[in-house]
């Protein structure tokens, strides 16, 4: 689902690359934690997948498709194949739960009985039943995260990115929002999340990749967040 | 479904930038008004000079006994033989239209005519000095531009003439005026069609940022480069295309007070048209309409990359 192939990222005014010589496999499905101290190159990796940025050298394939030959315009597509999830949760401020949810696909033109359908459904899936019409600003953290990841998931993309989603989110709160995304992967949705929360991780028992400085130090199935051989 | 939810979004994107709006309308109004009237009296000056060209005249008078000009005060009034001779000579010259010879009476009869509604000064001048009246050779030129100068230099100083009279330089002055109130009026509108960008470019922008949130949700999950412009595209029309009515407005408005008055002093033959009218604002719609729209594309260019 997810191919790096000898990846080096380096920014431009930056010694140091951001990614060195990535290579890794996500198959279609899989659940992975992407952990690493800040800086070591988890949103870099995830900023490659969505081609907001280009590799320096090392070529990249998503859901099939090799990301150098994909013509800009082709690029929307490519998007609507990957659900994003971040830290700050992106929602609209003026928009209640559900335009929020709505928004993602009137953007890319599906048609509005097919909105009607489908957003109850995903608002049912992250477990915000009754509370469509509540703007963000009368949620919770929790609750805002879980709309940020209907957004995401409601044109069921084929891959989930999550960007620190429980950065901002107390401990308890987090395990209802690790159920939402173990829930997502369960629908066949390769789900890669990029995270500080060591008990998380720990407590999931999913693929762990680290990286450091910029390399793959650590490609462990079912592993932990810290070194524990 | 698509076009209701764009619509949704220009709408919001004109109403948050009220301010910027209406100037843009404003300065596109004005500009594009300006502009017509520009063309309007393009049209109303060459109208005026074909017209003319038709008509106007060389007239070469001939002496009288009394009067002072050319050779007259040496040789007096013109005789048969000097009359025959002028016309033979203006006959050489091979692209006269027409040339009709108005005598003395003749002349009279015209000043009558003429003066109709001041018979003070018909009845002063019939009694007085109708000898006084010259009579003259009222010429056509083929190519009255070319040729004008070139007959009255040969005519002038010719036994019994008098005087050579050459309505284009009389009409000259007129269109000098002409042509400088119209090259005034394109420039100032030239000016404005450069705020108007300035002003378009500067919305699409502000536009922009205040919808930073939205386009970068819309590219996130994968709304096409034409979905995400398509709003800024349509608010930047729409604002040319409202500026644009206002500007309609202001040229039927102008044609009918300012230019239908300056035709009073103009010949009837060259009043300007209602299609002149139409042709015009048609002409200011497509201008509106492409500064708007290629300046928004192009600030969006900018701003709203992939």
């Amino acid at each position: 689902m997810i191919h790096f192939d000898n990846v080096t990222k380096t920014y431009a005014n930056q010694g140091r690359p951001a990614l060195e010589s990535v290579s890794l496999d996500v198959e279609k499905g899989e659940f992975v934690f992407l952990v690493g101290p800040s800086g070591s190159g988890k949103s870099t990796f995830l900023r490659l997948v969505l081609k907001e940025e280009r590799p320096t050298s090392g070529r990249i394939h998503v859901a099939g498709k090799d990301l150098a030959r994909l013509t800009n315009w082709k690029v929307p597509h490519l998007r609507r194949r990957i659900g994003c999830v971040f830290q700050d949760f992106r929602l609209l401020p003026n928009k209640n739960v559900y335009q929020n949810i709505a928004f993602a696909l009137e953007v890319i033109g599906k048609p509005r009985r097919f909105i009607r359908k489908v957003v109850p459904e995903v608002i049912d899936l992250v477990g915000l039943e009754g509370k469509r019409d509540r703007m963000p600003d009368e949620l919770s953290g929790g609750e805002q995260q879980r709309v940020a990841m209907a957004r995401a998931f409601v044109n069921r993309p084929m891959i989930l990115l999550a960007d620190e989603p429980t950065g901002n989110i107390d401990p308890a709160t987090s395990i209802g929002i690790m159920k939402v995304l173990d829930r997502i992967n369960r629908t066949g949705t390769t789900v890669v999340m990029a995270t500080h929360d060591a008990a998380i991780v720990d407590s999931m028992r999913k693929r762990v990749i680290e990286l450091e400085y910029g390399k793959v130090v650590r490609d462990q199935s079912r592993g932990v967040y810290g070194q524990a051989y | 479904m698509r076009a209701q939810f764009v619509f949704h979004e220009v709408w919001i994107g004109l109403r948050r930038n009220l301010t910027m709006t209406v100037a843009l309308i404003v300065v596109v109004a004005i500009s594009l008004s300006l502009l017509g009237t520009g063309l309007l009296f393009v049209k109303q000056v060459d109208n005026t000079r074909s017209w003319w060209q038709s008509r106007v005249q060389l007239s070469v008078y001939l002496c009288t006994s009394s009067a002072l000009g050319g050779t007259c005060a040496k040789n007096g009034a013109v005789t048969p033989a000097e009359r025959t001779a002028i016309k033979n000579e203006l006959l050489q010259t091979h692209d006269i239209l027409s040339i009709q010879y108005v005598s003395q009476s003749q002349a009279v009869a015209q000043f009558r005519q003429e003066f109709a509604d001041n018979q003070t000064l018909v009845k002063y001048l019939v009694k007085y000095s109708a000898s006084q009246i010259p009579s003259s050779f009222e010429i056509r030129l083929k190519n009255t531009e070319a040729d004008a100068a070139a007959v009255t230099s040969v005519m002038n100083g010719a036994p019994g003439v008098a005087d050579v009279v050459d309505d284009t330089t009389l009409l000259d002055q007129l269109y000098k005026l002409l042509d400088g109130a119209r090259n005034a009026v394109v420039v100032i509108a030239i000016f404005l069609l450069v705020a108007a960008i300035l002003l378009v470019a500067n919305t699409i922008r502000l536009s922009a940022f205040n919808r930073r949130r939205e386009t970068s949700i819309m590219r996130l999950v994968g709304a096409s480069n034409f979905y995400v412009q398509l709003p800024f595209l349509a608010e930047g029309m729409i604002a040319g295309l409202i500026g644009w009515l206002v500007a309609t407005g202001l040229l039927i408005g102008a044609k009918a007070l300012l230019l239908s008055s300056l035709q009073s002093i103009f010949p009837l033959g060259v009043q300007l048209s209602t299609a002149d009218l139409v042709e015009v604002i048609i002409v200011a719609m497509i201008t509106g309409l492409l500064i708007c729209g290629s300046t928004s594309f192009l600030t969006l260019r900018r701003y709203l990359r992939v």
